[in-house]
């Protein structure tokens, strides 16, 4: 899919900056970055380790305030929403995957998927009917009530797709989504990810493997120290 | 408030299984103690004070005191004789006087020996009356003692049980202290345990078969004007005092009106309430303790759960409920057993006491108001215990906590 000027811009980043202490020393984790996400796009934050692109996505994502700089989730600052309502709309608009999968021990399947809906005050019955219809949609209808240590990495992050599609985001947030897995599990939770972009969501995946960037994204943002050292399109 | 977050909050503490349960520990040996104690404890009153019902309120109790006062080599109590009787009668205002006495006598039936409890009757007419009033006697079987009678007694509701391998009538005949005595009646069952196990008998009878000489246990002194008890109770001091030549506070004898019989009992009982109320309130700070203990080590063991939690909607506000919702839970479920556990003691004392003291009239309250609110406390106690753990939890940086 192509990016065209007349789709709506979802997520703007405005000059950026990450910077924290580590002893003595300033980590410029993100020094400087703008970029724009529209809907429906497949973009790519690519970076050797320690480029900055995990806290990138996580700046991306609101789940991180910037030491400078701007960030407008549907086109409101986030700095000017309050801690609540700023965690109301992560949770409605951003849908996380995570390398280490990240799901809640001691809970299902079925739970972990309704954890979203919880705390976005969907009734019982109605989350349950999701969870069950979205866990079926990544071919695990037969492993809703199973906990997570019984299930397989690559099962384990196709409950965390169901997860962060449970509030019907716009834009899917993955974070080195195929980085624990065997090459035959990962492309599978690509094609899920290629799947979810044809049906309108709108996907960012951080990841160090190229060939896969170059492959299913339609932009690729180049990061090194906390910079974007280019764009590219896939 | 979000409803689920409780049921997610009970799953977690069923999780963490036995560490829930210690953590209860202190939380239920507290609520455990004041259940049983206030459950017991109106009980325990009401028993201990149906002991005093007896005592009427226009007499006065004169007893025997022994004392610490006085040269050494005599400290043998001076006891009530005749003589205090007539003094005492003298007085201005009182109608009549009572000798009591009160020992123990071996009592026999059917071969079988026990040791009980002997009282006497006096001899004069007016005199019976105002026992029997006092202790307000009434019979079951039989007829009570008049003043000429010998050699009878009258027994308490005890004996009509089949202790003795013989059920014992009116008629049959008992030997007491070696003598044999005709059973003539039988009393009610009474809410006083000494009195359902009592051997009334003639005040010559009892002195004979003792070896009593010229002394009494308490004499029991009915004043004419019931307004002016404390008053003639003042005077009757002074003139004992002054009779046996004793400064005040060096007293070998004790007037008490019936309150302040109750009075004592009260005292000794408030006393015993509040150590325990004291060992239930240490339990239940120790018991709160620990909740904070085990939420802190939770928050810290679930930092990357609360950071997940985090990012996929959570606020600060739902990961404090959460975290409340667990250390409330920990104060219910220990609350609740805790209720349950000091229900089973109050019982089991209770009936371990009634067992002991036969006829001893002792229930337990079942205070369901109480019970609830004792509940209620506790999971006030549990999310007091919860607030800072909770508070930390929810002040988490997502990222920070995602990278744990």
């Amino acid at each position: 899919m192509v990016t065209k000027s007349n789709q709506r811009t979802l997520i703007e980043l405005k000059n950026v900056k990450k910077h924290y202490f580590m002893g003595d020393n300033i980590v410029k984790a993100v020094d400087g970055i703008t970029l724009e996400v529209k809907e429906k796009e497949f973009i790519a934050i690519m970076g050797p380790s320690g480029s900055g692109k995990s806290t990138a996505m996580h700046l991306v994502g609101s789940l991180d305030i910037p030491t400078s700089g701007k960030i407008f989730l549907d086109g409101v600052d986030i700095s000017l929403l309050t801690e609540s309502r700023l965690a109301q709309i992560r949770g409605k608009k951003v849908g996380f995957i995570f390398q280490s999968f990240n799901l809640i021990p001691n809970l299902t399947a079925k739970e972990n998927v309704m954890i979203p809906m919880t705390f976005q005050s969907q009734s019982r019955n109605e989350s349950e009917l999701k969870a069950e219809e979205l866990l079926r949609m990544v071919d695990l209808g037969d492993r809703m009530q199973h906990y997570t240590n019984e299930l397989s990495g690559g099962q384990q992050q196709r409950v965390a797709i169901a997860r962060a599609l449970a509030n019907d985001p716009e834009v899917i947030l993955a974070d080195e989504p195929t980085g624990n897995l065997d090459t035959k599990t990962g492309e599978m939770v690509i094609d899920f990810l290629k799947k979810l972009n044809e049906q309108g969501k709108t996907v960012i995946m951080v990841t160090h493997d190229a060939d896969l960037a170059k492959e299913h994204a339609n932009k690729i943002y180049w990061l090194k120290d906390g910079k974007i050292e280019k764009i590219t399109k896939g | 408030m979000k409803p689920r977050l409780i049921v997610l909050a009970s799953k977690n503490i069923r999780n963490r299984g036995v560490r829930s349960w210690l953590t209860m520990i202190g939380i239920f040996i507290g609520i455990a103690a004041v259940v049983a104690l206030i459950s017991m404890g109106q009980g325990l009153q009401a028993a201990v004070t149906g002991q005093f019902a007896a005592l009427d309120p226009d007499k006065l109790i004169v007893t025997n005191v022994d004392t610490l006062f006085g040269p050494p080599g005599s400290t043998a109590v001076k006891k009530l004789n005749e003589h205090d009787k007539e003094l005492i009668e003298s007085v201005n205002g009182v109608d009549i006087v009572v000798q009591r006495l009160i020992r123990t006598a071996s009592f026999e039936y059917n071969d079988k020996t026990d040791f009980k409890f002997v009282a006497n009757i006096p001899q004069e007419k007016e005199a019976i009356q105002v026992v029997y009033d006092a202790l307000n006697l009434e019979l079951e079987k039989g007829r009570l003692l008049d003043e000429n009678d010998r050699r009878k007694v009258i027994l308490g509701h005890d004996y009509m049980s089949d202790d003795f391998g013989k059920p014992l009538r009116v008629g049959k005949k008992v030997i007491i202290q070696r003598e044999e005595f005709e059973v003539i009646g039988f009393l009610k069952k009474a809410s006083t345990f000494t009195l359902n196990g009592i051997i009334i008998m003639p005040d010559e009878d009892l002195r004979d078969i003792l070896d009593i000489g010229d002394e009494f246990d308490i004499l029991v002194v009915q004043v004419k004007d019931m307004d002016k008890l404390s008053d003639v109770k003042d005077i009757l001091e002074k003139k004992i005092r002054r009779d046996r030549d004793l400064d005040e506070g060096e007293d070998d004898f004790s007037i008490q009106t019936p309150q302040q019989g109750i009075q004592t009992i009260n005292t000794i009982l408030d006393t015993i309430n509040l150590v325990i109320a004291g060992i239930a309130a240490i339990s239940l700070l120790v018991g709160g303790i620990g909740i904070t203990n085990t939420m802190y080590t939770s928050v810290v063991e679930r930092i990357r759960e609360i950071g997940i939690m985090k990012s996929v909607g959570a606020r600060n506000s739902d990961i404090l409920t959460l975290f409340l919702a667990e250390s409330a839970l920990l104060g219910l479920v220990g609350g609740i057993i805790g209720v349950i556990i000091g229900l089973a003691l109050a019982y089991a004392a209770a009936s371990g006491i009634s067992a002991a003291f036969g006829g001893l009239d002792f229930s337990i309250s079942l205070n369901v108001p109480f019970l609830i609110f004792a509940a209620l406390f506790s999971v006030f106690v549990g999310m007091i215990s919860g607030v800072f753990p909770a508070l930390q939890a929810s002040k988490l940086n997502p990222v920070d906590a995602l990278r744990s």
